[in-house]
């Protein structure tokens, strides 16, 4: 349980050195850069900008040959998804693919072209199907659409807001003319948008004609094509199939890339952590010859990267005490069991340096709240199990889901704990089984360990209470030690031995009194010394805080008024304690829910058919109830710790260690044997 | 049928009609805002899909509550209610989750709205996040407690 000691180093070295030096410190990433800080007018920065942008341009072609290699020839990616790893390489690999990276870049950038015509293909095929739309009203058009006429003849082809029949197409295009006028009209189709006409007239009525037709809101058609209406679509269809033609030939010519998947997720990476090194690089000081270097690495590893940087680069290393606004990252170190707890406190926040990392304890508050929340002995097993299975398959998950992983087993060993003291098993499913199937009758055969908190509520309120006390009375008590770590010995007896006189006397007094017994069903007999004592404690733990919680202030006026207000603040450990009554609502909640779907699945009787009807609602409802209770545990051992636990002494405002390693997305490199 | 049954029974069926019909509309609205941020950001998923979720509880804790009133009621089990008294007892048991379940679940959506704007732009405070909705909760917790107390404790 401890905030790991960092220790600042800075570095001079020779400039030939420099790419050699950010290599290996990138790869054994241990060190947090920070470059910010040395300051001097003589010292030059590099321009890396251009450089970076361009390797970051390059690890994205990659990447975005490999989504197009996905879609073309799917192929499961293993560091993706929930349960991702990095895919292993060796060293001879590695060097292989860097070795060949120009061929490579130029296969990415083929596939990538590859990708660009086919994209273009499409758009060509969606352009094509529009025309083939516009052109359907013209369909029964046997001439082409731009004619305007014949030697004697004019044509007009277009449309008319109205719906007419051809009858009253010809009267309204005549008008004026005597019948029978040299007009003929013709309805091509008609939709709620107009109708599409054509009309043909002589050349001598065509003004007549033309003006008839412009009363009625003709327009001419906007497309001037040379084809029959018929032959224009005809080949629209022909240019849809050869492109789709040549979508397919794309596929299976990007799919024959298939094989160098493997050597361009290396060369993403290479390329995303040259980048990475770059943008170190451009923010490093550097004269003609030589280049500094500050940063935090933990006082553990700092010998091993001094002997490194100087044996092997003649580099200059020296151990920098903090400068006075200096913020040092936190690293945490904790037991195998512990750690796996330290992401739920990196979510509230790191702890600062010289202050206390709550993690162990709080590990095991969590996994002890955890499994009364949940408490079904079969939740827990297959919570366990499911996190056991995962984890011994993937050994080489990434460090934050491993952790959360094995926490969530802790959790379920802890679930299954609980489960069987309150007699938990699927909810009630051993008695629901043996009754339904097996004509068993008598009474409940997974007796509970301790106690069902269906048949007792009030008692495992009591307890839940009891827990809290426990937990937030620790919490006070790390502030103690904090206190006394700092030679505070005033602020540890006001601030916190009175607040622990205080609240004990307070609870001390409650016990024996008629109303908790009424709640509770409980006695407590108290001797009158006890009383007594209690009563003092309560009294003399309340003055000090009256008194001495605001020793700052002068005004006395306003001390004891502060100190007032502190003491109302024992309304908050009120609502506090009475917040760990979710113990017991959740763990209510997952046993109850649990039981109405065994009621729901035996409903349908023993036999084969309730059997197989059993089975397929047990299954659903039970995984359904993991799921949302699961969930709902989770999050308020989440709150307790947070608001309740970390409310006593904790507020975080660490900074996380962010060291200057590599940046690979898909693969780490074996380690040799 | 008494009157105290029916009583009983109403009082049954507002735990899960209130619970139910507060955890549609807060998870309805959470979904909403879960969705948007998964059409700009696929990878925030499952965060999002856990912060909707936070609302749908206490559709749960009316069901929970149900449930035992109908266990003791005569329904799924116990002994059935003969006095009109002891139907408005439970009538009045089943109503702290009812009133409380519907009007904190619709709250809890609208912060878990909120929540899910925080963890769009800053993906990495999740579990700030979750804690801003899981405050409004307690609320239905306790709710939840003095049903079950006063309903376990009648007759």
């Amino acid at each position: 349980m401890a905030i790991v000691k960092m220790q600042k180093l800075s570095i001079v070295a020779s400039k030939k050195h420099r790419k050699a030096i950010l290599e290996a410190l990138q790869k054994t990433g241990a060190m947090e850069m920070r470059t910010e800080s040395i300051e001097d007018p003589e010292l030059i920065h590099m321009d890396t900008d251009g450089a970076r942008t361009q390797f970051e341009k390059t690890a994205d072609a990659f990447d975005k040959a490999l989504a197009a290699l996905n879609g073309a020839a799917p192929q499961k990616d293993p560091s993706a998804g929930l349960f991702g790893e990095k895919d292993q390489v060796s060293q001879a690999d590695y060097d292989r693919v860097i070795e060949n990276r120009e061929n490579l870049v130029a296969d990415a950038n083929d596939i990538l072209k590859l990708v660009r015509e086919r994209a273009e293909c499409q758009g060509t095929i969606a352009k094509d199907q529009n025309q083939i739309a516009g052109l359907q009203p013209w369909m029964n058009l046997g001439i082409p659409m731009n004619s305007t006429g014949t030697g004697r003849t004019t044509i007009f082809i277009g449309t008319i807001p109205e719906a007419l029949d051809e009858a009253g197409l010809y009267a309204a295009a005549s008008m004026g003319l005597t019948d029978p006028a040299p007009v003929t009209g013709e309805i091509l189709s008609s939709s709620p948008e107009g109708t599409y006409i054509t009309v043909v007239a002589l050349n001598s009525v065509a003004d007549t004609v033309s003006q008839n037709l412009r009363n009625i809101g003709f327009s001419r058609s906007a497309t001037a094509s040379s084809y029959v209406p018929k032959d224009a679509a005809e080949i629209l269809e022909g240019d849809i199939k050869d492109q789709e033609d040549r979508i397919l030939l794309i596929g299976t010519e990007i799919s024959d890339f298939a094989d160098r998947r493997e050597d361009f997720r290396i060369a993403s990476d290479y390329f995303r952590t040259r980048a990475e090194k770059y943008r170190l690089l451009g923010k490093i000081p550097q004269t003609e010859h030589a280049f500094f270097i500050e940063g935090w690495v933990t006082a553990a590893c700092a010998p091993k990267i001094t002997k490194l940087l100087t044996e092997k680069f003649d580099a200059y290393v020296e151990n920098e005490d903090k400068r006075e606004d200096e913020v040092e990252p936190t690293v945490l170190k904790n037991n195998p069991f512990s750690r796996n707890m330290e992401g739920v406190l990196e979510s509230y926040g790191l702890p600062q340096h010289g202050r206390v990392d709550p993690t162990f304890i709080m590990s095991f508050f969590y996994v002890w709240f955890f499994g009364m929340m949940l408490s079904d002995a079969g939740y827990g097993i297959v919570m366990a199990i499911g996190c056991a299975i995962i984890l011994a398959k993937h050994k080489r998950l990434a460090e934050g889901t491993k952790k959360f992983l094995t926490m969530f087993f802790w959790c379920g060993l802890s679930t299954t704990f609980w489960g069987f003291m309150y007699g938990g098993f699927f909810g009630d499913a051993i008695d629901v089984v043996a009754k339904t199937f097996f004509g068993y009758t008598g009474d409940g055969i997974l007796k509970p360990l301790w106690f069902d908190p269906m048949g007792n509520p009030m008692r495992l309120l009591i307890f839940c209470m009891l827990f809290g006390c426990i937990h937030l009375f620790t919490g006070l008590g790390i502030k103690g030690y904090e206190y006394l770590r700092d030679k505070d010995i005033v602020g540890f007896f006001c601030d916190i031995v009175a607040w622990y006189a205080f609240l004990l006397g307070l609870i001390l007094m409650l016990l024996p009194s008629e109303l908790f017994q009424g709640i509770s069903g409980m006695t407590f007999n108290f001797s009158p010394a006890m009383k007594q004592v209690s009563k003092w404690m309560t009294i003399i733990g309340m003055l000090v805080i009256l008194v001495m919680s605001a020793r700052g202030k002068k005004n006395w006026g306003l001390r004891i008024a502060l100190g007032a207000y502190d003491i109302y603040g024992v309304t908050s450990w009120l609502s506090d304690v009475l917040s760990y009554s979710r113990l017991l609502a959740l763990g209510l909640a997952t046993g109850v829910i649990a039981s109405v779907v065994n009621m729901m699945a035996s409903m349908f009787g023993g036999g084969v058919v309730g059997a197989i009807l059993f089975i397929i609602i047990f299954i659903f409802g039970h995984i359904l109830n993991l799921a949302i209770n699961a969930l709902g545990a989770y999050v308020h051992t989440n709150r307790l710790q947070y608001v309740e636990f970390f409310g006593k002494f904790y507020d975080g405002g660490g900074i996380a260690f962010k060291p200057f390693t590599t940046a690979n997305k898909y693969t780490e490199i074996k380690e040799d044997m | 049928m008494s009157t105290g049954m029916v009583l009983a029974l109403l009082g049954a069926a507002l735990a899960t009609i209130g619970g139910g019909v507060g955890s549609a509309w807060g998870v309805g609205i959470a979904g909403q805002a879960a969705a948007g941020v998964t059409a700009e950001d696929p990878d925030q998923f499952a965060k999002v899909l856990i912060l909707q979720l936070l609302p749908g509880t206490q559709g749960i804790y009316g069901l929970l509550v149900t449930f035992i009133t109908l266990s003791r009621i005569g329904i799924l089990g116990g002994t059935a209610v003969t006095d009109t008294n002891t139907g408005w007892m439970y009538l009045a048991a089943c109503l702290p989750i009812a009133v409380c379940g519907l009007i904190s679940a619709y709250h809890q959506g609208k912060t878990s709205v909120a929540s899910i704007g925080i963890v769009a732009k800053k993906p990495d405070q999740f579990g700030k996040a979750m804690l801003f909705p899981a405050m409004v909760e307690t609320y239905a917790i306790l709710a939840l407690l003095i049903s079950i107390l006063a309903v376990t404790n009648i007759g």
